[in-house]
């Protein structure tokens, strides 16, 4: 028909390389994981902890990127939902007696449905709103956990103390190098979860509709429900790592969940790469390690050092450190995509 | 498929003339009208963009509608696809009074559509740009996408196997994973085009296909659009300013001016109507066509 030759051969070249990529990033991703496991018994005490805190703050930013870099609603007010997340998984400890892990399924579906209610208006009147909600959301709410009336619940001020979980099954393991297998069990299993929810039908269509929400619609899209469901599902995500976060904090309270921390997940997103998966992990290492680091550029102004890194990042490496490496890796591979004029064929330009 | 690009003319008018008549027999018995377009009216502000616009479109026809710019013929796309409701007037699709029913049920009704400024999905890979338009094929949702259960492979692999065909159909293969953007204007006109026609639709809107093409570019998108029709037996809605390209694809045009129908009939009856000419500033029409 209209097919010239030549051009099945390329067609068949593709497929191969892709799978010689794919084999690659499988390796990769092996390697990650056997370095992680690895660090329970290379690092210990504060070291560990951080590291455990990477892994949770990894989850809250997969949580905001799915909604943010994935089907481009803003949300300021992420903080909320891992205040939530938590709140939930210290009442359940410490009110009805609930094993730690049992709570973050509780937390799972509480910040899901409360993402649910509160998505479903803010998106309906689409552009900023979304952002402006989530913001007041942020704002209000270690006010509402002080408020006296869940005193009894919420420990008002004082917040809640929680115990350390042991290794369970008599495991040779501190309660520390636990705790950090724990979450980066949960990590593992959150990043495999958003990576096929992502990659498919549905992942696809919350990036049409970021990208064209008109044509999106005209492929039969339903806008109002696709994006009401995304947000539940990142609110989900982050107050999943809000769970984790008590437990490994051993402390929930009003003030460590301020609008702050929403802003402080928003940095982690973007330094680690808008819509890309594995840029949550970079950005959690910054918003943890970050502070420590300006601490010791300059004991007098470590947040002007943080601010000026930041703005630094920014300007070298505008889509993240995921991006960045992306074009590292690309450059590497060699410029030959274009090469033999492929892409060329029947175009005017 | 028979090539059709070495028919002459003659033989080409000839074809459109039977199939014309196979139409006008359907019409008679309102058997196989799959489009009714019922006295459409929608003003902006002061402009009226349409104004009692009546015409059908066929099962299985390749309708042409022309038109000076701004004489309503995108307007008319978007009161069809939903993304404006018209003031006036209903537009019924296969039975279905299509003004009352939410956008994105439309796909899945069968009315796909290309846009006449590109409406691709920028960041994403050809490939991904043209399984969106699959999206109404699938039942799956949020939890069985994150489990990956063995359906969603399944619905997966048939919209693959779609994909695969209009790839090949439509010469992107060898694109299929870069990003569209990076594509030169004339392909990524195809990729609109798969994504469109992935859908499965009954109907198809085409806005502008020629738009920037060269003259063999053009000669291929004719046997193109046709060799479509046939293989997934749609109706073809067409808006183009290359004349040469609808007069020789369509089995009947549809002429509009400042909102209104002046002419409608034959490709040869509608590039001779006398007010078609007028509305081309006297004979350009004909100037196009020869
Ligand atoms: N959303 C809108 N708001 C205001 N006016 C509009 C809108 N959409 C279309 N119009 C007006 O309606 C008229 C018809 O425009 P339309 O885009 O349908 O023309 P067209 O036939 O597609 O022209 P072209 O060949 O240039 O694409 C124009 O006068 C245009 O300015
Ligand atoms: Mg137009």
């Amino acid at each position: 028909m209209i097919t010239k030759p030549g051009l099945l051969a390329q067609t068949a070249r593709i497929p191969e390389r892709n799978a010689i990529v794919w084999r690659g990033a499988i390796v990769f991703k092996l390697i990650g994981l056997a370095a992680a496991i690895a660090a329970t018994f290379v690092f210990s005490g504060y070291h560990l902890f951080q590291l455990t805190m990477v892994i949770i703050y990894a989850i809250a930013i997969l949580g905001l990127n799915i909604v943010t870099g994935y089907s481009g609603q803003i949300s300021l007010g992420h903080g909320a939902f891992y205040a939530i997340g938590a709140y939930v998984s210290a009442i359940l400890m410490t009110q009805y007696n609930l094993p730690y892990w049992a709570t973050l399924p509780a937390a799972a579906l509480v910040c899901a449905i409360v993402g649910f209610a509160i998505g479903l208006p803010a998106l309906r009147l689409g552009g900023l709103y979304l952002a402006l909600t989530t913001f007041a959301l942020a704002i209000t709410l270690p006010q509402i956990l002080k408020y006296r009336a869940f005193e009894d619940w919420t420990g008002g001020v004082q917040g809640i103390v929680l115990a350390k979980p042991d290794a369970p099954f008599g495991l040779p393991l501190s309660a520390d190098q636990w705790l950090y297998l724990f979450s980066l069990a949960v990590g593992v299993v959150a990043f495999v979860l958003a990576r096929n929810l992502l990659a498919g039908r549905i992942g696809r269509a919350m990036r049409a509709v970021r990208d064209h929400p008109i044509a999106a619609e005209a492929m039969g899209v339903h806008l109002a429900l696709l994006k009401t469901k995304t947000f539940a599902v990142s609110a989900l995500f982050t107050g999943v790592a809000g769970a984790l976060g008590a437990i490994a904090v051993q402390y929930v309270a009003p003030d460590s969940f301020s609008v702050f921390l929403s802003i402080v997940l928003f940095v982690g997103l973007v330094v680690g790469g808008v819509a890309s998966v594995a840029g949550a992990v970079f950005g959690a290492a910054f918003v943890v390690y970050m502070p420590n680091v300006a601490e010791k550029i300059s004991k007098a102004a470590p947040d002007a050092i943080y601010g000026i890194i930041l703005i630094a990042i920014l300007f070298f490496a505008p889509s993240g450190v995921a991006g960045a490496l992306a074009r590292i890796a690309e450059r590497v591979r060699g410029k030959d995509r274009f090469k033999d004029g492929i892409p060329l064929q029947g175009g005017t330009r | 498929m028979p090539a059709r690009a070495d028919q002459t003319p003659k033989h080409r008018g000839a074809g459109c003339r039977q199939r014309l008549l196979f139409f006008a027999a359907g019409r008679a018995f309102r058997m196989s009208a799959l489009l009714e377009i019922r006295n459409v009216g929608i003003r902006f502000g002061g402009i009226v963009a349409l104004s009692g616009v009546s015409f059908e479109v066929c099962a299985g026809e390749i309708c042409g509608l022309i038109g000076p710019n701004g004489s309503g013929k995108t307007t008319l796309f978007n009161c069809i696809s939903g993304i404006y409701r018209p003031s006036k007037g209903d537009i019924v699709f296969n039975g279905q009074n299509l003004c009352t029913i939410a956008r994105h049920r439309l796909a899945a009704l069968g009315i796909g559509r290309t846009f006449q400024n590109l409406a691709l999905f920028r960041t994403m890979s050809v490939s991904e740009n043209i399984l969106v338009g699959a999206h109404h094929f699938g039942r799956t949702g949020f939890i069985a996408n994150a489990l990956c259960l063995p359906r969603v492979r399944r619905e997966e692999d048939d919209a693959q196997r779609r994909l695969v065909e209009l790839l090949e159909l439509l010469e992107l293969a060898a694109v299929a994973a870069e990003p569209v953007a990076n594509l030169p204007f004339a392909m990524q006109k195809r990729v609109e085009l798969a994504r469109a026609v992935i859908g499965g639709p009954k109907l198809l809107l085409m806005d502008e296909p020629a738009g920037g093409l060269n003259h063999s570019e053009v000669d291929v998108l004719a046997e193109l659009i046709r060799t479509l029709r046939d293989r997934f037996q749609m109706s073809i809605l067409l808006v183009e300013h290359h004349m040469n390209l609808v007069m020789r694809i369509s089995d009947r045009v549809v002429a509009l001016e400042f909102g209104m129908k002046i002419a409608e009939g034959s490709p040869q009856a509608v590039q001779n109507h006398p007010e078609v000419i007028r509305a081309y500033l006297g004979g350009r029409a004909h100037a196009a066509v020869a």
